[in-house]
């Protein structure tokens, strides 16, 4: 059997996620690649699927339930926490570090699962860097949003230009030891009562 | 004031939990100032299951965690291909599981004799009864859930059905179910029971999905359950430490022993951060008056859950009653040498040790931020 044809199951519930680890894995070259999103079913899943390596996310609390599933199986082949194994403490922090548990089957040798973990491990890190981007762009958006509604407020009720008007937001903020967004919102809360 | 042990000195301690009304101890360890006192700056950090909080224990993630005592035991029972070797200086509390069935199931057992807050044996030998009717009807075994393989309420499940003649491996299919899934769980028709800690029981109860039928103070008189697991490795290193942490604890146990404290008890534990149940909920867990059934009266059960000094002895033969279990269900066929150290890991002698120790008096102000 060669390295790739391991079947590797995937469980997680996050689809973005999912796709972009079982496209890293088949990238690598493994085929055999299953993904389960359906909490419900995955027992039966497993059952039928026989992985030789399942990964799981560490957010995911049916972690509990695969350690009762090889707990009490005595038919199909056994999988074990790869965190049983810790003569490979450098991989295994990395992975509990980037979020990843993972099961093997019990005796399948560690290089053959080393390079899937890294794999899954990589990519993991790779989405979470995605998420944390998207985050940030989000709140730059939306921070935009509010400091150019606050600065539009400063200028009328104050009758300044627009660079004043942005620097006073920015001053405000230093000094109070605030972001810009932060301060700006204050001034549109504060705005509302006036009006009203 | 309490006078603080020295030694800890303004040390960051990280230690796991899960949102359960037993994670007490710790939140108002860290939230009433207790280790802080010992000179700990504890991080409480919230986990999703109890693979996650063993792994990260073992991989010194987190200092020490909220554990399930039967998972310290284990640590010592799988030989060379064992986890990390834990210990439990302190325990968290006693008792607090129930066990609840759906409420299409309760209704069948109440065919059979079963009625609100009658002894757990009459409960079990109710279920015997239907369970007997299903298999000449030839309907499928019902699935009864719990939490973790290694927990008191795998155990306290099996009992009470095996003290009405159902065997727990054959006549039922026992699963595990994370407790945040439970609920929906009964409401799909998934589980027909399972026997968890509060407040999931309550929050069954609650929703009309299900009846409480047994409380694990009925069937264990006296139920051990969470103790406080750290590494080996990590009380050797950081003895003094471990020893402020228990004091903690213990101190913590004090204080929420004292029903004047446990309207503000509650409302820490309601938050979000922490267990995120409605605080009428844990109130009622907390003082043992089970609601049993939507709408009906609460059974006074006082010995329902015990969080006090007392509470916090993590006893031997808490690890003793642990060892048999897991023989008795065939769970891990250990060595007596393994056994011998599974004992071992329950320590008594440190509890004692960090209730008696003669404390450095430390004035506040020389306190660590």
């Amino acid at each position: 059997m060669s390295e790739t044809a391991l079947r590797v199951l995937i469980v997680d519930q996050n689809m973005a996620r999912a796709s972009i680890l079982e496209d890293g894995l088949r990238e690598a070259g493994y085929r055999d690649v299953i993904v389960v999103r359906d909490m419900q079913n995955l027992l039966h899943r497993i059952l039928a699927e026989e992985p030789d390596v399942i990964l799981i996310d560490l957010e995911n609390p049916n972690r509990d339930v695969l350690e009762q599933m090889f707990q009490v199986s005595r038919v199909v082949r056994k999988p074990v926490a790869m965190f049983v194994d810790r003569s490979d403490r450098g991989m295994i922090e990395a992975a509990i570090d980037a979020g990843v548990g993972a099961y093997v089957v019990d005796g399948l040798r560690k290089e053959r699962v080393r390079p899937i973990v890294e794999t899954t491990v990589s990519r993991f890190r790779a989405f979470e860097k995605l998420r944390n981007e998207l985050d940030e762009t989000r709140q730059q958006l939306a921070d935009r949003k509010v400091i150019d509604k606050a600065r539009g407020i400063l200028m009328k009720e104050r009758g300044i230009s627009e660079e004043e008007a942005y620097e006073l937001l920015r001053k405000a903020a230093m000094d109070a030891n605030l972001r810009i967004a932060q301060v700006a919102q204050s001034v549109i809360t504060a705005a509302g009562l006036f009006k009203s | 004031m309490t006078p603080r042990i020295s030694g800890a000195e303004g040390r960051v301690v990280t230690v796991g939990f899960m949102p359960l009304l037993d994670s007490a101890l710790l939140v108002a360890a860290h939230e009433k100032g207790f280790a802080e006192r010992q000179g700990i700056r504890m991080r409480l950090v919230r986990e999703v299951s109890w693979a996650n909080l063993r792994d990260r224990v073992a991989f010194g993630h987190f200092d020490a965690a909220q554990m399930l005592g039967p998972m310290v035991v284990a640590s010592h029972l799988l030989g060379q291909r064992g986890d990390a070797p834990l210990v439990a200086p302190v325990a968290l509390g006693l008792g607090g599981n129930a066990i609840t069935v759906s409420r299409p199931l309760w209704q069948a057992m109440t065919q059979h004799g079963a009625e609100l807050g009658a002894p757990p044996a009459r409960q079990a030998s109710a279920l015997a009864a239907q369970i007997a009717v299903r298999r000449r009807a030839n309907q499928p075994p019902l699935t009864l859930a719990m939490v973790f393989p290694f927990s008191c309420h795998n155990y306290q499940l099996r009992d009470w059905l095996q003290g009405a003649g159902i065997d727990p491996d054959h006549d039922v299919r026992m699963v595990v179910v994370p407790p945040p899934m439970l609920v929906e769980a009964l409401r799909t028709g998934q589980v027909d029971g399972f026997c968890v800690g509060e407040p999931w029981n309550s929050l069954a109860v609650d929703s009309g999905l299900g009846t409480i039928v047994a409380t694990a103070s009925e069937i264990w008189p006296q139920p051990p359950e969470k103790v406080l697991g750290l590494r080996e490795e990590f009380l050797e290193q950081h003895p003094q430490l471990c020893r402020a942490l228990v004091r903690a604890v213990i101190d913590a146990a004090r204080w929420v022993a004292e029903p004047a404290n446990h309207v503000e008890l509650i409302r820490l534990l309601g938050h979000s951060r922490y267990v995120g149940a409605p605080e009428r909920l844990l109130a009622a867990a907390l003082e043992g008056r089970i609601v049993p059934m939507a709408g009906a009266p609460p059974l006074q059960r006082p010995e329902f859950i015990q969080l006090n000094e007392a509470a916090t002895v993590p006893q031997r033969a808490h690890a003793q009653l642990y060892c048999d279990q897991i023989a008795r269900w065939r769970q891990i066929a250990a060595t007596a040498q393994d056994v011998e150290r599974a004992l071992q890991s329950f320590r008594p002698d440190l509890h004692a040790a960090a209730v008696a120790e003669k404390l450095d008096a430390v004035p506040a102000s020389r306190l660590s931020p």
